[in-house]
């Protein structure tokens, strides 16, 4: 029979969470072992753009200026100091001397000259690039006075410029092996696509502990390719991994109670879920529709039947908090700590809907024109946890009398309603945040941007409010005064907080395993959140090490 | 009675309990299959929750019978619509040859070269999103049905070309008898066994697509409960393991393909 492949498709997907873990294998004291749950796009660290790439770049890339994960400050790296000009625009670094690529090659200013100039090519298309381009038109000049001085001089003002360094890795211009020739505490040995990426430790690296002893401690470290998160916790188990980077909610409550001390809870992260509607006054949506979603009491009383603490335990076991707004509480200097708390109250949403024109009638909520409230909102098909947060809010809904469809639908077709054809009525997406500073959210919040989800690349703003945050976008990323800045986007926040335009639902905790094998993991809410300090992570000679649970 | 017919009716006995659970869903149980007891999520079985509740604390006998009813109506549906197409189609092929024919099964190989549950995916896409939770599975099953022929079709179009050279036939064409009667009088009746088998065949094999399509979050629409979106609760092996009572609904799955395969009447009988 034709559809003979269903039930084939059905067991393989059982038997695989049953037997396509590979068999454990003797592991040297000196290996730490974890995956990565993809396939690197590429080890050049100019053109990294994806998670597996990231976590490679992290592990073997020398960085200029390094973001203290832990106290998310700025500490100096490969540049010994560097000093910001009062306009923003030049930057001058002092770089320690003598240090070696891994492949023995020299780094100077040469170095920093030609990866800067590589990066801000706009040939290489490189995202890492695109953080620097404040306009279209930002070209750089790099002058190097001397081997340990590099001066880069930007067109334009980069508002938070040091940070942004910590995501370069210097190339080497001389070394004939080219990106493979890594300054950071590891250098890429063997890749077999699809396996693994075996690391090992680079023994030209600069760093050395507090007692002189050459860093990194760990001399290889293997990074599987593992896309199933079930065998990745299946083989942190059996012990053959000594750390997994991001846990669900679900497969952390379950380690903590079998495997205990191994789960660790870095609290609030970066990460957060949201729910927004489709503003785009080109949609194809019956007018009274984008009537609704473009009136605020409408988005706000939506926010207000949405029990985002409900969310937190349920679908996430307590491994959330209510979100607040874009900025999660984790990121210190950028949270705006006097926004109000989400609040969970139908009956205040009644009213506010009551007091835009809506009416409750026989358990069903009703506009002005007598259309009955109801909308479909899409999100990606096996994402459980969105899928679960959709169904809560459906019932969540329900109480003010809206009619809420669940659709899922596969990613890509659910991008191209969201981001061309714009035929959909509301939208539950997370936010994946990687960068501290606003300004890696400007093609978010610019009324032109692209990521302007709710109703992106408009001419002029639709609305007064998105003018003012336009304005106070442009205004924070023209200064570089830090302060001012932070004022600028505070109120940025607040207007979010008032408009709804992101209702947003919950930040994930930033969630790891952590073997008790490995000595020194100190995990935290940034990324790479729970290897973040490899340099000194230690691994005991453990005997038992792939055999213990 | 042999052990065959013991095997059979026990069979027989048993799909009709899962029936009629899932006809009289309503007389099992008082809860609402979307009800969220969100104080409850993932409690083990219990007087009051027969089968404990889901991860979002809803009654998981509630949703099992009720999905009981969405799955086993509507695959019989979908096997019935894939059949009859088939039949026509088939039937049609074996019994005029000729370029009609070689039209019909190249259309029947081009199907069934197709990656099945790609084209569902984009199918399901395709849909307006504006639709209700109950149309959305009764066009998934329709969609499922219009796609599922190209088998039956080869199975009847080979029975069907045997025919046609039959004694009978020949008999029947130098009698007078006109097309359809020979059809309708002739030809139905002694492919009638090959139909029914491809029916009964098709139930089960409808069941797990819609189980996989729900796995992979493109079946039935939540709160509406089916087969196959209750199995995403067994998706999680440890998860499983913990909570060892999100199994009954696979349980059920199984228990019911089972049945089907041992359902079929043996071949002396339908003759």
């Amino acid at each position: 029979m034709r559809f003979s492949r269903p039930p084939a498709v059905l067991c393989l997907a059982l038997c695989s969470l049953v037997f396509s873990a590979p068999p454990g294998r003797a592991q040297s004291g000196a290996e730490l072992h974890f995956c990565l749950h993809g396939e690197p796009k590429t080890f050049n660290p100019i053109l990294v753009d994806d998670e597996a790439s990231e976590n490679v770049r992290y592990l073997t890339g020398g960085v200029l200026i390094r973001v203290n994960r832990q106290t998310q400050t700025l500490e100096p790296a490969l540049a010994e100091s560097w000093k910001v000009s009062p306009d923003g625009r030049k930057i001058t670094f002092h770089l320690r001397k003598g240090l070696y690529f891994s492949d023995g090659s020299p780094f100077s200013s040469d170095d920093v000259a030609y990866t800067m100039k590589l990066l801000m090519d706009p040939q290489t298309h490189s995202a890492t690039g695109d953080a620097f381009r404040t306009t279209e038109a930002t070209t750089i000049d790099v002058q190097t006075p001397s081997p340990d001085v590099a001066v880069i001089s930007f067109t334009s003002l980069v508002a938070g410029l040091e940070r942004l360094f910590d995501q370069v890795a210097i190339l080497s211009s001389k070394s004939p092996k080219k990106e493979m020739s890594v300054l950071g505490p590891y250098y890429v040995s063997e890749y077999v696509a699809g396996s693994h990426v075996l690391l090992r430790r680079n023994s030209n690296y600069w760093k050395h502990d507090s007692e002189g002893h050459p860093l990194p401690y760990i001399e290889t470290v293997r990074l599987d390719i593992q896309r199933n998160r079930d065998i990745e916790l299946m083989r942190f188990r059996r012990g053959e991994l000594q750390l997994i980077n991001r846990l669900d909610a679900e497969q952390f409550d379950r380690l903590q109670k079998d495997s205990t001390g191994v789960a660790r809870n870095a609290g609030t992260g970066l990460d957060g879920e949201e729910l927004w509607f489709n503003q785009t006054a080109s949609s194809t949506l019956p007018d009274y529709k984008k009537k609704w979603f473009q009136t605020t009491a409408f988005r706000q009383a939506v926010s207000l039947a949405i029990n985002r603490a409900d969310l937190a335990r349920v679908v996430f076991d307590e491994y959330a908090t209510p979100a607040y707004g874009p900025v999660s509480p984790s990121n210190h200097f950028w949270f705006n700590a006097s926004l109000p708390a989400p609040r969970h109250d139908p009956q205040a949403a009644l009213q506010v809907l009551s007091r835009a024109g809506f009416r409750y009638e026989n358990g069903t909520l009703k506009d002005s024109a007598g259309h009955a409230v109801e909308f479909t909102v899409i999100t990606n098909s096996g994402n459980t946890a969105r899928e679960k947060m959709a169904t809560m809010i459906q019932q969540d809904l329900s109480e003010i009398g809206i009619t809420l469809k669940v659709v899922t639908l596969d990613f890509p077709s659910l991008i191209e309603r969201i981001t061309r054809t714009f035929d959909y009525d509301a939208c539950l997406l997370g936010l994946v945040n990687t960068d501290l500073d606003p300004n890696g959210q400007l093609t978010v919040w610019l009324s032109s941007g692209e990521n302007h989800q709710w109703n992106p690349n408009q001419k002029t703003p639709a609305t007064p409010w998105e003018a003012e945050i336009d304005k106070l976008m442009q205004e924070q990323a023209s200064t570089p005064d830090e302060k001012l800045r932070k004022a600028k986007f505070d109120r940025v926040q607040q207007i979010v907080a008032e408009q709804q335009p992101f209702i947003y639902l919950i930040n994930k905790n930033a969630l790891s395993a952590i073997s008790s094998n490995l000595v020194g993991a100190s995990p935290v809410a940034l990324n790479p959140q729970a290897f973040w300090n490899i340099e000194t992570l230690r691994l005991k000679p453990s005997p038992e090490m792939g055999a213990s649970k | 009675m042999n052990a065959q017919r013991r095997l059979r009716l026990l069979c027989r006995g048993t799909l009709l309990i899962i029936f009629t659970l899932g006809l009289f869903a309503g007389s099992f149980t008082h809860y609402s299959y979307a009800h969220q007891f969100r104080d409850i999520p993932n409690t083990a079985p219990s007087a009051t929750h027969l089968l404990g509740t889901d991860s979002l604390g809803r009654d998981l006998f509630t949703r099992l019978v009720y999905g009981t009813r969405i799955s086993l109506l509507l695959a019989p549906a979908a096997a019935l619509l894939a059949t009859i197409i088939a039949v026509i189609l088939g039937g049609i092929a074996g019994l005029r040859g000729g370029w009609l024919e070689k039209i019909i099964l190249a259309s029947a190989d081009l199907s069934m070269s197709l990656p099945l549950l790609f084209v569902l995916i984009a199918l399901r896409a395709l849909l307006p999103l504006d639709v209700s939770p109950v149309l959305s599975i009764v066009a998934t099953f329709v969609v499922l049905g219009l796609l599922g022929w190209p088998v039956s079709l080869r199975v009847v179009w080979a029975a069907s070309r045997n025919l046609r050279g039959s004694d009978h036939i020949l008999l029947a064409q130098a009698l007078g008898y006109r097309r359809s009667q020979i059809l309708f009088r002739q030809v139905i009746p002694c492919l009638r066994p090959v139909f029914l088998a491809q029916f009964w065949i098709s139930i089960p094999i409808f069941i797990l697509t819609e189980a996989t399509l729900s796995m992979l979050g493109l079946g039935v629409m939540e709160p509406l409960p089916s087969w196959g979106n209750l199995l995403r609760g067994s998706e999680d092996f440890s998860a499983v393991a913990a909570n060892p009572w999100r199994l009954v609904p696979l349980v059920v799955l199984v228990l019911t393909v089972i049945c089907f395969q041992f359902i079929f009447p043996g071949s002396e009988e339908l003759a």
